[in-house]
């Protein structure tokens, strides 16, 4: 394999690559159930900072999955509906409809939670509830469902399959329920596990829409590393990971099973 | 019901929600942009006022130079990995994309234990070498968050070129130099182009890792942040915001017309 020192330059900058991203994140994971991280690994092992942090931030994590587990909710109502009416009528206004509701994945969050503080920052009841925290998820991850759904929607023969059920006798929200979304499961699915990730990452629209009683599991992590001792924001880190890294490779497999159907 | 109405009804939850919760705000934004002394000449300030500007091209020039790193680092390893089968190549692969679902803060933390006070790199190096919170510890998390979104790009292109391309100039005696300059990177470039302008829209808008690392260093993202919560100057960062907004929409509409299909921006 490595007859060449063309390949050999490769397989260097590939290694390298992979160490820049692994040793810190191992070196978070260390140092979460590390004694003492100035003194290293022999100071010992310990679950006392992971106890920790679960008395300080257990609240930010439950709000995180609460938050997600609605956004969810939310973002199927909203985009499984409209991806079937887009791709029921596909065209140039879909096409300008599909691109600004995608707007939120270029412009960036800070900007998002601006606007949206300018226009409902005032309306008390509504911006120290959670729901606020909740429109700022839903704006920035809707556009990742409605592709999802109107990719596999827009792959198999919706037109044939309706047709069918429509010379049956059947209504067009029977045909939507009974047809369109069977049919596109694989989309909602990879849809939803990408919702649910990036709501429970998010950062850069919840840093500035959240309030000091509703803080999500990323504003802790922020939280922690200004503010705490390296094991605990390291501990810390390794819950997030623990939480993350499952939902990315479900995420990733159910992609890649979606991405077959297209294919 | 008709099959007219029914497929109009399926617009509404997201006629609703867009229209209250991103057409009105954006709107807002863009009019409160001008709402201040200046009135619209605030664009211009930002352009005069060398704070800004600094801020402006600072950010401008980290991203430039996180591109550039992320696509040399990502096309390298990108077509090594496709172009090679070897036992552990599945775990490089996950490695190099696992930071996809890391939010910017943790990146930020990442970097802090790479190069910050108690980083690896002062601990094994003599003397104090911390850049955690300098614009080097930036350009480092951008380069963190960059590197897996190009290489997914870089890789989905790599993988449709036909192998048959390289023997064929390979046969006619082309030095694997002249192959990588002659046959492979024309074949990539629209895929590079599109990664590229995705990862510099990522980098100039990337507010968690600036938030988590910069202290001494004021990026854009960071001057809006500011702006807002500490001087109340709701005008200048709406105006900051629009800019920020209409760079990045710029970058990937440019990413688009190359490649297609948009990979995940923020972090």
């Amino acid at each position: 394999m490595l007859k060449s020192p063309a390949k050999l330059l490769q397989l260097t900058v590939t290694l390298l690559a992979c160490a820049f991203l692994l040793v810190p994140t191992l070196q978070s994971v260390l140092a979460g159930v590390t004694v003492n991280y100035f003194q290293g690994v022999k100071s010992g092992l310990t679950l006392k900072w992971i106890g920790e942090v679960w008395t300080l931030y257990s609240s930010s994590i439950f709000l995180s999955i609460w938050l997600a587990f609605c956004c969810l909710i939310c973002t199927l109502i909203i985009g499984v509906p409209a991806a079937y009416a887009l791709a029921r009528n596909p065209g140039r206004m879909s096409r300008v409809l599909e691109e600004f509701i995608s707007l939120p994945l270029a412009i960036p969050g800070l900007a998002l939670a601006l606007a949206l503080l300018q226009v409902y920052g005032s309306v008390q009841g509504f911006r120290a509830h959670w729901s606020f925290i909740l429109v700022g998820h839903v704006l920035y991850t809707l556009p990742f469902m409605v592709r999802s759904v109107l990719s596999v929607m827009a792959a198999i023969d919706l037109k044939t399959l309706e047709e069918g059920a429509a010379s049956l006798g059947a209504p067009a929200w029977r045909r939507f329920i009974d047809i369109a979304v069977p049919n596109a499961l694989p989309g909602v699915l990879a849809g939803s596990l990408t919702v649910v990730t990036l709501s429970i990452g998010e950062f850069n629209l919840t840093w500035m829409l959240h309030t000091p009683y509703l803080k999500t599991l990323p504003v802790g992590l922020a939280d922690s590393y200004a503010s705490m001792r390296l094991e605990i924001a390291s501990a810390y880190t390794l819950v997030f990971f623990v939480m993350i890294v499952p939902l990315l490779m479900a995420m990733q497999w159910a992609s890649a099973r979606a991405q077959r159907i297209l294919t | 019901m008709s099959s007219r109405t029914f497929v109009a009804l399926c617009f509404l939850p997201l006629a609703i929600f867009t229209l209250a919760f991103l057409a009105l705000p954006l709107v807002r934004l863009i009019l409160a942009s001008g709402e201040s002394e200046a009135g619209w000449a605030i664009y211009l300030e930002i352009l005069q006022k060398p704070r800004y500007l600094s801020t402006l091209i600072q950010t401008v020039v980290i991203s430039v130079l996180v591109t550039v790193a992320a696509l040399a680092i990502s096309t390298t390893a990108g077509l090594f990995l496709v172009r090679n089968r070897f036992p552990g190549r599945g775990v490089l692969l996950s490695i190099l994309t696992l930071p996809l679902a890391f939010p910017g803060v943790v990146v930020g933390f990442m970097i802090i234990l790479l190069g910050g006070r108690q980083g690896l790199i002062n601990q094994i190096t003599p003397g104090h070498v911390v850049f955690a919170y300098s614009a080097f510890g930036l350009f480092l998390g951008y380069l963190y968050f960059s590197i897996p979104r190009v290489l997914l790009t870089v890789m989905a292109a790599a993988e449709k070129i036909d192998p048959a391309l390289e023997e064929a100039a390979l046969t006619l005696g082309a030095s694997p130099y002249r192959i990588v300059r002659d046959v492979l990177l024309p074949a990539l470039m629209p895929a590079m182009i599109a990664a590229g302008a995705i990862a510099f829209a990522t980098a100039m808008g990337a507010f968690g890792t600036a938030f988590t690392l910069a202290t001494n260093i004021d990026v854009l993202p960071m001057v809006i942040y500011t702006e807002f919560t500490l001087s109340a100057n709701i005008a200048m960062a709406s105006a900051l915001s629009v800019i920020l907004g209409l760079v990045t929409l710029a970058m990937l509409l440019i990413a688009r017309s190359f490649a297609g299909g948009v990979v995940a921006a923020g972090g």
